[in-house]
């Protein structure tokens, strides 16, 4: 279906070619995966097959590439487009209809097919992604997981005979994410269509069988094999790429995977008697680490809040049902729950954006209720989810000065304290350089810069990770703790799992408005009533542990975060 | 079809909606009471300046359609218009020379003419206002207008044209 | 979506003639009532709106607050206009009957009085047919309509690509005027004017540059589903006409001959009664 042969991509802005010498054959029907670091090629690898590349980004290329047979030279992107059905990372952008209906018709509309057929076809498709009983809604009313599927849904609906995915699962909490994997899964059962994904989140994407994975690195094809080939390398260490929990806990056991174990899943790795006893060797021998009492920041006491949309407060949403729960000195804090659970409109309250109704913040024993926006912030720092929406200052050094000059700072205080915090970020060399020559995880720094500036005891930041690799994940995520470790308090808001497990040490979980567990991330995540309640996904450590005959699963896991900490920290 | 072509259609659309948004919901209090300054032709000159004569004449022109509708007082055509003139000239204008200069010199030129020429215009055909009034009201939405553009044109595009960092020029400093 | 163009789904005549009927008679009425200064016309103009608002089923409950911005703002226009010139109705109509005297060599006339009273039906004929536009249309349907009264197909679908994305735009000014603020950026009116430009440009400088990015996005994702590639294109939501479409263009173009007629007839636009 497609073929690489000796290809070669540059962009023309560029002096290094992006993809060197690939040769890939992906026959007709196969699901494949393709994984690899930013920056490695992965997404101008499906540039090229979608025809993006040449048509939109110029560049030199060299070799070929065929598609269905046709060298992709010879096709226009119009032609390309009715072989290869590309569902984009964003999928706000993906959809440019005003309803479900019409984003779905809109590349029979750009065909000319008459409104009859066009009717008759939404539905048909739209049934297939199960968002039939939608299609007269607009963007704004349906949930991201939705948005997907119409993504989907109107690239399908040209009969196309592949299907790229660019990231899937980038956006999505973990129970929706697992549902899209599932989806794609049936489609490609169902429909027997080739399917391309690219991800990097390996563990979530091998929910479902996938034939074979394509690892790249730095622009070439590091391995194309066999997802148990794959797992039983040491190839995804190398190249930046998260290993699944279970694999990671085998290894530190000093279990050997094999192929013939069939490690793509928990469901399916076999463990000898031997694998097991080193198993529950290793979980007996890990200490785990004593927490000591904190004084309590932030006490929550029985927020509650309810969105008026309307002018005429017809439609309603109590967004915050009774919150309490306290936040302790110097703590590294995890809220999690799916989206619209409540999460961000809690950091919202929280930071004077909106009145709550009732209920009490009480910060270091004084209730926040009378303090404006600007005032809060010099006690709790919000960082934004995206830094670029953040950024509007060229240089760093005055994008991080923003908030001190508007206090009225005196200019040489403004200078130091700049210069302090430029230098604990890491950024000081770059202090005179222009922001956007930044890459994402340093323009991250600067905006939590920006609001460390203010020297707030407390920082909420909303998805810190979102869509960033591991090696960028891992970097921000160390880089916090080092802030944290001066004793800055901070609460992530998040629905990535991992984050949580490995990183904070106490969760709170949302689940339509109310919290419904307060405790710590062991415990939360081996909970299976929470997970289910907050669309939260149990760790694979947990099967583990039952595999191997452990009944304290919490323990097992507790002790596995114990021991992957001390691992990071040396 | 030209590949600028779809992306000139997204600029438009996605500019008047910028221009939509800016005109309709984002009031900076003006000294003048009941009086809003209206940052919406700062976008607009910048958004002509790089997209050219034809993004900033059909942005103007949907955005400020588009105000009018959402307060359902009916299409001022003329303002309208004027706003499509706007973003036409300074696009014209802006066709060779992108600085901030130029810029800013298009920008007083292209306000001078829509308010003070081609606004006025339809009060004076369809209500038969007053001719020292309309010129009046034109010259001083002309004026507030070019310093808010001045201002916020010349900021907008300070920061988009560093999103384009010259190759080789940056050093770590220790 | 918050519905900022404040259409009112009903089941009623006006709603279930097409976008692009709508549309038509909208531009042909507004011509009928630009031209003339017939009082007899704009007399009429809206009392037959309101009979058409009648059909439509649309309450003025519904439509309140749209009334009440049009209404301050015709008559602050009106106030204006009376102190700058209230010898402007003599001009107009070559007569002076004097009421009694205002300021200065400026007396208060019949001619200005009947001046206003046009103005005012002016605004009367113009407004409620916008009004009723706007809520009987469907956002969704205005795409297709001006592509099928002659508008190019490429900029009937940048107007829906402005619909679809205001109210993203929206959220996301709302959102980063949030943060920004509580860096502690403000615009309110304690600060100076430049000061508060500067402010407003911390806000839109990361919009901007946020909306550019995804205007490449966008145009990636309508070409990989082949928008541009022919010279014509089908619509979703487009519809047939019907007889009722027919009829209210034909009643609509039939306002604006005669409004035309009557200019011609009374051989000026304006129109004055002897009193």
């Amino acid at each position: 279906m497609i073929k690489f042969e000796h290809f070669s991509f540059k962009y023309t802005a560029q002096a290094d070619y992006t993809l060197r010498d690939i040769n890939l054959t992906i026959n007709d029907g196969e699901k494949v995966l393709i994984i690899g670091p930013s920056g490695c090629g992965k997404s101008t690898l499906l540039n090229c097959i979608n025809g993006l590349v040449p048509f939109s980004y110029d560049g030199t290329i060299e070799g070929s590439l065929t598609v269905d047979g046709k060298e992709t030279k010879d096709l226009s992107i119009f032609e390309l487009s009715k072989i290869v059905g590309t569902v984009l990372q964003d999928s706000d952008a993906q959809f440019v209809g005003l309803t479900v209906a019409e984003d779905i018709a809109f590349a029979l509309e750009n065909d000319c097919i008459p409104t009859e057929e066009l009717k008759r076809r939404v539905k048909e498709i739209a049934k297939l992604v199960n968002i039939e009983s939608h299609l007269e809604h607009a963007p704004t009313d349906i949930s991201g997981g939705q948005k997907q599927r119409v993504s989907l849904a109107g690239v399908m609906i040209d009969d196309v005979k592949v299907l790229l995915f660019d990231e899937p699962l980038a956006n999505l909490d973990p129970e929706t994410g697992k549902t899209a994997i599932e989806l794609i899964d049936s489609i490609h059962k169902d429909t027997g269509v080739t399917e391309i994904i690219i991800e990097h989140r390996l563990e979530d994407v091998l929910w479902r069988d996938v034939d074979r994975i394509v690892l790249m690195g730095d622009g070439k094809i590091v391995l194309d094999t066999t997802p148990d080939e794959l797992l039983s390398s040491d190839a995804l260490i190398k190249h930046g790429i998260r290993e699944p929990l279970y694999i990671t806990a085998l290894k530190y056991a000093g279990v050997e995977i094999t192929p013939s174990m069939l490690p793509h899943s928990i469901d399916t790795i076999t463990l000898t008697d031997e694998d097991i006893a080193k198993v529950k060797e290793w979980y007996l021998k890990t200490e785990t680490e004593k927490e000591e009492e904190k004084e309590v920041l932030l006490q929550v006491r029985d927020i509650d809040f309810t969105y008026k949309n309307d002018r005429n407060g017809a439609s309603v949403h109590h967004a915050l049902d009774h919150i309490s729960f306290d936040v302790m000195k110097g703590e590294l804090l995890a809220i999690v729950g799916r989206n619209g659970a409540g999460k961000s409109t809690f950091s919202k309250a929280l930071c004077g954006f909106e009145r709550i109704d009732s209920g009490k913040f009480i910060f270091k024993g004084e209730d926040m209720a009378p303090l404006s926006i600007k005032e809060r912030a010099d006690r709790i720092g919000y960082v934004m989810q995206n830094p670029n929406q953040m950024i509007s200052k060229v240089q760093i050094f005055d994008e991080v000065a923003l908030g001190l000059r508007t206090r009225n700072v005196p200019e040489d205080e403004v200078e130091r304290r700049v210069n302090d915090t430029l230098k604990i970020c890491g950024l000081w060399e770059f202090r005179n350089w222009p922001v956007s020559a930044l890459s994402y995880g340093q323009k991250k720094r600067v905006t939590i810069a920006s609001i460390l500036v203010l020297e707030p005891e407390m920082i909420i930041l909303d998805e810190p990770t979102a869509g960033q690799d591991y090696y960028h994940y891992t970097e921000i995520m160390n880089f916090l703790e080092e802030i944290n470790s001066r004793g800055v308090t901070i609460v992530l808001i998040t629905h990535d799992m991992h984050l949580m497990l490995e990183y904070a040490t106490r969760g709170i979980v949302f689940a339509d408005s109310k919290v419904i567990k307060d405790s710590t991330s062991y415990d939360i995540l081996t909970d299976r009533d929470v997970i289910s309640r907050a669309s939260l996904k149990e760790t694979s450590l947990y099967n583990l542990a039952l595999k191997c005959g452990l009944n304290d699963t919490k323990g097992f896991v507790e002790h596995f975060i114990s021991f992957e900490r001390r691992v990071r920290n040396d | 079809m030209k590949k600028n072509v779809v992306k000139s259609i997204v600029a438009i659309g996605i500019g008047a909606a910028l221009f939509f948004v800016l005109g309709r919901f984002v009031a900076i209090p003006s000294p003048v009471p009941n009086t809003n300054i209206s940052t919406q032709y700062g976008l607009l000159a910048f958004l002509a300046c790089v997209y050219g004569p034809v993004v900033g004449a059909l942005a103007g022109l949907i955005g400020h359609a588009l105000i009018d509708f959402s307060y359902g007082w009916g299409i001022w055509w003329s303002w309208v218009i004027a706003s499509a003139v706007f973003g036409l000239l300074v696009g014209l204008f802006s066709l060779k020379k992108k600085t901030v200069a130029s810029l800013n010199i298009s920008q007083v030129i292209a306000h001078a003419i829509a308010w003070i020429g081609v606004a006025p215009v339809l009060d004076i055909v369809m209500y038969a206002e007053p001719v020292d009034k309309i010129f009046l009201q034109g010259a001083v939405a002309a004026v507030a207008n070019i310093v808010t553009t001045a201002i916020i044109a010349t900021l907008l595009l300070l920061a988009y044209n560093a999103t384009k960092p010259k190759a080789g020029s940056l050093k770590k400093e220790k | 979506m918050t519905n900022i163009f404040n259409y009112i789904d009903r089941k009623s005549p006006i709603h279930n003639l097409t976008g692009a009927t709508k549309f038509v008679c909208l531009l042909l009425w507004s011509f009928a009532a630009m031209v003339t200064f017939d009082t007899k016309i704009l007399a009429l103009l809206p009392v037959v709106s309101f009979i058409l608002f009648g059909l439509s089923k649309i309450k003025l409950k519904d439509i309140s607050f749209l009334l009440v911005f049009t209404l301050v703002f015709m008559v602050m226009n009106n106030v204006l206009v009376f102190l700058f010139s209230p010898m402007h109705g003599t001009e107009l109509y070559g007569s002076c009957t004097e009421i009694c005297k205002l300021w200065g060599n400026n007396y208060l006339t019949v001619e200005q009085l009947w001046y206003h009273l046009n103005l005012v039906l002016k605004y009367f004929s113009t407004m409620p047919i916008v009004i009723l536009f706007i809520s009987t249309t469907e956002p969704s349907e205005f795409a297709a309509s001006l592509n099928k009264i002659g508008v190019k197909y490429t900029i009937a679908y940048a107007v829906s690509l402005a619909l679809r994305y205001i109210p993203d735009v929206q959220r996301e000014y709302h959102e980063i005027s949030l943060a920004q603020q509580a860096r502690g950026i403000e615009m309110s009116s304690k600060e100076n004017i430049v000061k508060r430009l500067k402010s407003a440009s911390a806000i839109l400088i990361p919009l901007v540059l946020q909306s550019l990015e995804r205007i490449d996005v966008i145009t990636n994702a309508m070409e990989l589903r082949g928008f541009g590639k022919n010279r014509k294109r089908t619509w979703y939501r487009s519809r047939k006409f019907t007889k009722a479409d027919i009829i209210s263009m034909i009643f609509c173009g039939a306002l604006l001959l005669l409004s035309i007629g009557m200019n011609i007839y009374n051989g000026s636009r304006f129109w004055m009664p002897h009193f």
